[in-house]
């Protein structure tokens, strides 16, 4: 039998088939477990997005099997392989059709960077124009890099996500901390029991939106 | 034994006597001739119907920094014969501004998209193309990036999007 602490001090006795976690931990668990990869494939980088696939390395032991090539459908999408500046505006429709939660991997160093093709019609870097939040390095990269490029999403997925989305919403995050930290000096602190502030706060966030 | 294709010596005797002297050379069994650019397209009509039913490309190159240049632009129309076998390379030179050819759609219909090829990386028009308007670059593209004054890096236009952060998407 499992104990836990309740709120008035007392023990709650659960069952041995009961878990007590956080919904965002849940969300998140199920999350990381199920990305479902939109394959945005344009060169070389994509052979080695199928070798990943395929069942030597397979990518379907992370749950990563289905790779949907509809972006409605999708959670992940990788951008395997250079983009050039007549895709690119293609490359950022289908990142708006995706629904959130959505995440981005930039497999290979043209998409990250541009690679070798330092030219007047290759973006040198996705993450110019995209929200990136994994790269891999490589040309192409193995199997195994991107295997662990997965990895390592699944794990920020777990640190940092939350069922709501609220990790996404970067522009209010650091407006409210600008805000927080114009009025009181701190970086940190807690507004949840003071509507005064917060009311201080949301103004000041305003104020400093319309500045910008 | 590496394959050779057969002479076209008899083809160039012919497009000499046909459009007067021009300037055919041989270098290790591949024949060139220089055509000049307002006879281009009757040239090419003569050899077409001498046999070389197959264009197999329409390129240029830009002597602009090039040593011993006397024209700005060379195109270079690479013919083939199926029935012989035989091989030929026709060069035009043209020259800035407003670098003009009669283009060879009526005789081969493949030359469309090469000769588009052409009109967007060079800037060479060629009169007469039913549809002459940029290939691989984008529509929107003003420049003529092979040309030699035209930077490896480009003016800035493969970084002129809208970036999406988090919040728009």
């Amino acid at each position: 039998m499992a104990v836990i602490p309740s709120g008035s001090g007392g023990r709650i006795e659960l069952p041995e088939n009961v878990v007590v976690s956080r919904l965002d931990s849940l969300a998140n668990w199920c999350r990381k477990n199920s990305l479902w990869p939109m394959p945005f494939a344009t060169a070389c980088c994509g052979i080695e997005l199928m070798a990943t696939g395929a069942a030597k390395h397979d990518l379907a032991r992370f749950g990563a099997e289905v790779f949907r090539f509809s972006p409605r459908q999708c959670d992940l999408m990788i951008v395997a392989g250079r983009v050039v500046m007549k895709m690119l505006p293609v490359l950022q429709r289908i990142w708006q059709q995706m629904h959130e939660p959505k995440w981005c991997i930039s497999m290979g160093a043209c998409a990250s960077t541009g690679g070798v093709f330092d030219t007047y019609a290759v973006v040198q870097g996705i993450d110019r124009f995209i929200p990136v939040d994994m790269y891999v390095p490589g040309c192409p990269p193995r199997p195994e890099q991107l295997i662990q490029a997965i990895i390592d999403l699944q794990d920020k997925i777990q640190r940092e996500g939350t069922i709501t989305g609220r990790e996404f919403d970067t522009v209010g995050r650091q407006l409210r901390k600008r805000s927080l930290v114009e009025i009181t000096g701190h970086a940190t602190i807690d507004a949840s029991r003071n509507p005064v502030l917060q009311r201080e706060l949301a103004a000041a966030a305003e104020a400093i939106a319309s500045r910008t | 034994m590496p394959f050779t294709s057969p002479s076209v010596d008899d083809v160039l005797a012919g497009l000499t006597d046909r459009f007067g002297n021009l300037d055919a050379s041989v270098y290790r069994g591949q024949a060139r001739v220089v055509v000049p650019a307002d006879l281009s397209f009757d040239a090419l009509a003569w050899l077409k119907e001498r046999g070389f039913d197959l264009l197999v490309d329409v390129t240029c190159v830009d002597y602009l920094e090039y040593r011993d240049a006397t024209h700005r632009y060379g195109l270079v129309y690479l013919l083939a014969s199926t029935t012989t076998n035989q091989r030929l390379t026709v060069r035009v030179f043209v020259d800035d501004p407003d670098p003009t050819v009669r283009s060879v759609v009526p005789l081969w219909a493949g030359a469309n998209w090469l000769e588009r090829e052409v009109w967007d990386l060079f800037g060479i028009r060629f009169t007469g193309h039913p549809d002459l308007r940029r290939l691989v670059m984008p529509e929107e593209f003003t420049a003529h990036p092979l040309r030699k004054d035209y930077p490896l890096q480009g003016r800035g236009e493969r970084h002129n999007f809208p970036v999406i952060t988090r919040d728009h998407s």
